[in-house]
């Protein structure tokens, strides 16, 4: 073949591309994609303990028996070896809702609503407080000032909020919570200190808190690390007369505070009573006796 | 020795080994949140410049922690042959990497120049490496250990079913363990993490997995992995266990922490030799992962790919079934994201292999680090090409008890496929028996459905 032949032929294929596209199907072309109003329904909402997703099993009636006792992904059935379409979206929006609770900024919205004192540890932003655990536990002098100027000193109980390891938890949680625990102080005729929110806060963060507001419980209530099924659980740490230092074994831990768990109006009358036998016993951790 | 050098228009004066070792490491959170790592790229290659020039006898001869503060240098150390040790130990760090990489270096002379160097030699070497050079030298070295059955030959590669519950509801345990059975997940073991750590757990988990492996005639281990004391009271009291498991870690002062010592160790293997169910002679499963000793400070300041690499030599002493890496599993403070996570895996690899460990590996991650599905994927494709002995396998990588993702039994089956790879001998043959896979490795039509143990 020479040049020229050449030319021609690829002349001629391109011609024959730009037909074939232009003959493209005339009816797509006019109407266009058609769409209704409907909505896809949330993957989470499918309950996949609930059923199994194998064609022939061979006792299925037993095996829904028993998977039915667990979160795990049992009998979700396989496409060669890989996940089924299904499967693998939800296991993909699973872990999307507990990233998401991680890695998204606090809703501060509600720090101005729940008239909370705004401060912020030594983490300057979110990934370094992911990777550095010490930072999250301490605060700047001008933060500790700032705590100091503003704050009720030597009240019964310092309450503090944080989005700890879940913004999702702290925006689902923190309304009710708050209400129904300073609700609950009141009735158990507690005086209650300035309410704080701490930016980028690990737990021992209170202990720091505690030496400045001498308040005699302290209450954090901060993000629990999000699983795969529940990612907007707080939990409720609690300290009797704290310290920087103190040991883990002198606090007291409600957790699993969210909906599906112990919801946030019951978990606020909870900790207050909790605050009550610390005040009365002044003991907190193992030394209190909670029964 | 040196500990000093020019580069990019800056001299860079490190203090001792033990800050080449840190400044020398690719990125981690860890080294990181210690302090110790490198202040930019230059610094780092810097590091890794005034490392190659010293010899292995300057870090056998240095540890990072002093043989007489600590059991971990002492058994690293205790653990070399001094005979290979002293023909070695003029060899530079630099020319040790092109010894282990040459194409004429064969496996057997990598496992006599193993009994030479101690895990923070393997680690200092690992530190000079590139990924392909991880994954390649990981490649050229094999290692075959028997408990009930053997696992490791070439051309095997097996899995440890961790099918957890979270309330140790021995009906759920079973049901994932006779599904992840179907996809050719087990033939390294039936492993059980229980909830609660006690003799009465443990037992229950144990009779229930035993009385299925007997019922099948399952060729495969059994173990349940709460605290070493409590399987050693268990073993005691007639639980069916084929070894003991724990965790241990690269200072005296960690495993003092986990409860863990040599001599609690060899005790340990005496009961199982005495009471287990397997003949052996390997008996001991351990438990890794970099990064472990910072989140307990007990890090002595010493950089998390050495303390991996001092946790390796003390391993081998034991001579175990098995060993379990999990770098990922405690969180972004020791391990930020996928880039970290993948390096430190070929780096945890390679290393336990280079000091003859049968390594298994889970590239895992939990929920609140940047680290997704994907990264996990792709370190586990990058293992299977360097040659892990087996992986976990999880129901969907999605374990509810632990709160983590690890590799899944689609995962496990898909390895096989891709590196065309059968089970450990006996498993594959029970396999075939039972109509779930073929020869070369194919897992049929019936495989994915527990409900045909039910």
């Amino acid at each position: 073949m020479n040049e020229e032949q050449i030319r021609q032929l690829v002349a001629e294929v391109i011609k024959s591309i730009h037909e074939q596209s232009e003959a493209a199907p005339e009816e797509m072309k006019k109407s266009g994609p058609v769409i209704d109003d409907g909505m896809i329904p949330d993957v989470r909402e499918d309950d996949y303990r609930s059923y199994i997703d194998i064609p022939d099993a061979a006792n299925p009636e037993e095996f829904l028996r028993i998977k039915k006792q667990t979160d795990a992904r049992i009998g979700l059935g396989r496409c060669g070896n890989r996940y089924t379409t299904k499967a693998y979206l939800r296991l993909l929006a699973d872990h999307a809702g507990a990233l998401d609770a991680v890695m998204s900024e606090a809703p501060e919205h509600l720090v101005e609503e729940n008239h909370l004192l705004p401060v912020q540890t030594l983490c300057r932003d979110k990934n370094e407080y992911m990777s550095r655990p010490d930072l999250g536990r301490q605060f700047s002098d001008e933060m500790k000032q700032k705590m100091k100027d503003a704050c009720i000193k030597d009240a019964d109980v310092q309450i503090i909020l944080s989005e700890g390891l879940s913004s999702t938890a702290m925006e689902r949680n923190t309304n009710d919570l708050l209400a129904s625990l300073q609700q609950g102080l009141k009735l158990e005729e507690l005086s209650v200190g300035t309410p704080i929110y701490v930016k980028y806060s690990r737990v021992p963060a209170m202990d720091v808190i505690t030496e400045i507001t001498h308040a005699k419980v302290t209450i954090m209530l901060i993000g629990e690390r999000p699983g795969m099924s529940t990612y907007a659980s707080l939990s409720a740490y609690m300290t009797y007369n704290g310290y920087v230092g103190i040991p883990e074994a002198a606090r007291n831990v409600v957790s699993n505070i969210h909906a599906g768990g112990i919801n946030p109006i019951e978990a606020g009358a909870h900790i207050a009573s909790v605050a009550r036998k610390m005040m009365e016993q002044k003991a907190s951790g193992t030394d209190l006796q909670l029964f | 020795m040196k500990l000093k050098t020019t580069l990019n228009g800056h001299v860079y004066q490190f203090k001792d080994i033990k800050d080449v070792l840190a400044k020398a490491n690719e990125p981690k959170a860890a080294d990181r949140l210690q302090g110790i790592a490198a202040e930019d790229e230059s610094e780092r290659v810097a590091a890794k410049v005034v490392l190659s020039e010293m010899t292995i006898g300057d870090i056998v001869e240095n540890p990072t922690v002093p043989y007489e503060k600590d059991e971990v240098t002492r058994v690293n150390i205790d653990g070399m042959n001094k005979k290979t040790y002293s023909q070695m130990k003029n060899t530079t760090l630099g020319e040790f990497r092109e010894q282990i990489l040459r194409y004429e270096t064969t496996e057997d002379d990598l496992k006599r120049m193993s009994r030479g160097i101690n895990g923070e030699v393997a680690a200092a070497v690992a530190k000079l490496m590139g990924a392909m050079d991880l994954v390649y030298a990981g490649s050229k070295m094999h290692v075959t250990t028997r408990c009930n059955t053997e696992i490791g030959q070439p051309g095997t590669l097996s899995y440890r079913l961790q099918a957890n519950s979270t309330t140790d509801n021995p009906e759920t345990i079973l049901l994932g363990v006779m599904e992840g059975i179907t996809y050719g997940a087990g033939d390294a073991c039936l492993g059980i993490n229980p909830v609660e750590d006690n003799y009465e757990s443990t037992n229950r988990i144990a009779q229930k997995l035993y009385e299925f492996m007997m019922k099948n005639e399952i060729p495969t281990q059994l173990t349940v992995l709460s605290h070493i004391t409590t399987q050693m009271d268990a073993l005691k009291r007639g639980t069916p266990l084929s070894m003991v498991f724990q965790s241990i870690a690269g200072t005296q002062k960690a495993n003092d922490n986990f409860g863990v010592s040599k001599s609690l160790l060899h005790e340990a293997y005496q009961i199982a030799f005495e009471h287990g169910i397997s003949s052996g002679p390997n008996l001991l499963y351990f438990e890794t992962g970099q990064g472990s000793e910072v989140t307990i400070n007990c890090d002595e300041g010493v950089d998390e790919l050495t303390l991996e690499g001092r946790k390796y030599g003390f391993a081998r002493y034991f001579r175990p079934f098995m060993l379990n890496n999990v770098s990922g599993f405690i969180g972004p403070e020791t391990i930020y994201d996928g880039k970290e996570m993948l390096r430190a895996n070929l780096e945890d690899h390679f290393m336990g292999k280079l000091l003859g460990l049968p390594m298994g590996m889970a590239p895992c991650f939990t929920n609140h680090t940047p680290i997704n599905i994907d990264d996990q994927q792709m370190a586990t494709m990058l293992l299977a090409l360097s040659g892990a002995n087996y992986y976990m396998g999880v129901p969907m990588g999605d374990d509810v008890m632990l709160a983590y993702q690890d590799t899944s039994f689609h995962d496990d089956a898909v390895l096989r496929d891709l590196t065309h790879r059968t089970p450990a001998p006996e498993f594959h043959k029970w396999m075939m028996k039972k109509g779930l896979m073929d020869e070369t490795g194919k897992l049929t039509p019936l495989a994915g459905d527990a409900s045909i143990f039910l």
